[in-house]
């Protein structure tokens, strides 16, 4: 019952400038809000809950699904004619996910147990067969996303989330207090490293690479300190179960969600603290005898980035391409899904931010890079934007992907200036 | 004659204030408790998040048997239920710390407003239920 079949075979004329066409943004760049210079364009269209995204040298993509596309979890996406739209597609996969990562002459997918990988020939056809390299992490239905990267050691590191807010004896119940130690952090709540090239890896097979991440979607490989960064959504509903200490608005901002660079070791503290960005502190969690004023987690280590709480960030890159000004050159991109935790007050997210590095760190403030995703003004709940930025990824040329989970559109964000 | 007409005039007022202001009152105070209780989860239009928490608009569990709707809410859900067809990545912590007539008056106003237009529930629905579940 194998299954192989191998993607059309892109022929060296790909440089032939008679047949290809020039990429232009599409009108109104595709419902984007972007800073002078950029355009953009949608390359692919109702592709459903597209996750993550990985991109090969020859700029086709591959797109992880969370529910199942006409029985299929990943789609190969291909643009013949060069016009930056693709003209063929082809599913493969049997289960949905979110990881999707690409290095050398494999493909690395995710679904939320496993983790599979697929052997890419020259040509960057895939064998759909695959192989189970990582099985058995925990789903317990709440955080059960599994996002993957690799090093330049062929280390391939694994997300495991937290299946709880913060680690109460009753998940969200008001008063209810925090498990001590917490118990989640054996097989969760953290970061797994597991070898790229070995199959059916367990938890006994794995390096615990870090704890005291709630949950971790969006995490990059950053090429030039040589470590891992990852974004960690945030705890939620302060005010819902810790009323006496949070009011709504509060709890609507509270608290940050914060990026790490993380380090063998790294322990960022869930669920013992969280971190406020406003008094720039690690917090004691209510849970754990903190009233919104005590501090806590002298041994957790401080985010890199604090951004605004709940907005759900679910992307990460570092981006190391040539198109875009030298502003961006390896500075993060963060997509973020938006938030749904921030009701009754007005959700935010629902964008791509930009954070400018230099030698490895942050050298500026945040910003706000690509906009619009939700086709709405203001988003007061999730299920009104028509469009949640997901998963990024470089194109060859440097041009940005950014997936949407809502409607599974696939966006190319190109710079157009000269 | 004038005092008999003020009389009756009152009479018929507090008729129908007495047959009128139960049903309003529960649907008001199940919106506080709603604001309080459900709304960070399932959004103030009721809408949910999606694939995370389902909405509360015309669901199976909304529009169907009292009992069930009523054991849900009072047992809430770690189970992972496939809601109509769908999946949802959160758990729902369970109710049951809220009075009958608190449960009652939630499930009332969910039940007349979103769109939905199930009938009313009482405190004697849901302490029948919580009875049976205890
Ligand atoms: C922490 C988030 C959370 C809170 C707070 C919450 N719910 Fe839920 N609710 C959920 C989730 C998640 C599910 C689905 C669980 C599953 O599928 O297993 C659900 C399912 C339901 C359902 C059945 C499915 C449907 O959509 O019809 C009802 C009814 C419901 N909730 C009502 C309420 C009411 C009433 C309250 C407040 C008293 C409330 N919920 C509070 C998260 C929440």
């Amino acid at each position: 019952m194998k299954k192989h079949f191998y993607l059309p075979i892109l022929l060296f004329l790909q440089t032939t400038v008679i047949i290809a066409q020039q990429v232009k943004p599409d009108a109104n760049n595709a419902g984007l809000k972007l800073p002078a210079g950029f355009g953009a364009l949608k390359v692919a269209d109702n592709l459903g809950s597209a996750r993550h995204i990985a991109i090969t040298p020859q700029g086709d993509i591959f797109v992880k699904l969370g529910d199942l596309k006409d029985g299929k979890g990943i789609y190969w996406l291909h643009d013949s004619n060069k016009d930056g739209k693709a003209d063929k597609m082809l599913g493969f996969g049997d289960y949905g996910g979110t990881g999707m990562y690409l290095k050398g002459n494999y493909l690395y997918a995710s679904s939320n147990t496993e983790v599979v990988r697929y052997k890419l020939a020259n040509d960057y056809s895939v064998d759909t067969t695959g192989e189970k390299i990582i099985t058995g992490l925990l789903d317990r239905g709440e955080h059960e996303s599994k996002s993957i990267v690799l090093d330049k050691d062929d280390n391939i590191y694994v997300n495991v989330g937290a299946y709880s807010n913060s680690c109460q004896e009753q998940d969200r119940q008001e008063g209810s207090m925090g498990k001590k130690p917490c118990p989640i952090l054996d097989s969760a709540g953290g970061i797994w490293q597991f070898k790229a090239d070995k199959e059916n890896q367990t938890y006994g097979d794995a390096i615990h690479y870090a704890t005291g991440l709630r949950n971790v979607v969006g995490l990059d490989w950053n090429t030039q300190t040589n470590t891992l960064f990852v974004m960690q959504h945030g705890r939620d509903q302060l005010a819902d179960n810790f009323p006496t200490y949070f009011n709504v608005k509060q709890s609507a901002e509270l608290p940050a969600e914060c990026m790490y660079e993380l380090h063998k070791g790294s322990n960022c503290g869930w669920p013992y603290i969280y971190y406020d960005e406003f008094q720039h502190k690690k917090m004691l969690a209510p849970e754990y005898g903190g009233d919104g004023k005590k501090t806590g987690g002298e041994d957790a280590q401080n985010p890199i980035v604090a951004f605004p709480g709940h907005m759900a960030p679910d992307g990460l890159l570092f981006y190391t391409g040539n198109m875009f000004p030298e502003k961006y050159k390896n500075g993060a991109f963060i997509a973020f899904h938006g938030s749904w935790n921030r009701a009754p007050e007005p959700q935010k997210g629902y964008f791509v931010a930009f954070v400018p590095f230099k030698d490895g760190k942050p050298s500026g403030d945040w910003e706000i890079f690509a906009d619009g995703f939700s086709g709405k003004t203001t988003v007061t709940s999730p299920s009104q934007a028509v469009h949640r930025p997901c998963g990024l990824a470089q194109g060859p040329d440097g041009s940005l992907y950014v997936s949407d989970d809502a409607k599974g559109t696939i966006y190319r964000i190109i710079y157009t200036a000269k | 004659m004038k005092k008999l007409s003020v009389v009756i005039i009152i009479i018929t007022c507090a008729v129908c204030a007495a047959s009128t202001q139960p049903a309003q009152t529960s649907k008001q105070k199940g919106s506080a408790i709603y604001k309080k209780y459900c709304l960070t989860c399932h959004q103030a239009d009721g809408s949910g998040v999606p694939r995370m928490n389902p909405p509360l608009i015309k669901t199976s569990y909304i529009t169907g048997d009292k009992s069930k709707l009523i054991k849900w809410v009072l047992q809430g859900s770690v189970e992972k239920v496939a809601i109509d067809g769908q999946n949802y990545s959160n758990n729902m912590p369970p109710q049951k710390n809220l009075t009958d007539q608190q449960i009652a008056d939630v499930l009332t106003y969910i039940r007349s407003s979103f769109g939905n237009k199930s009938p009313a529930i009482t405190s004697t629905d849901v302490k029948t239920v919580r009875a049976s579940i205890n």
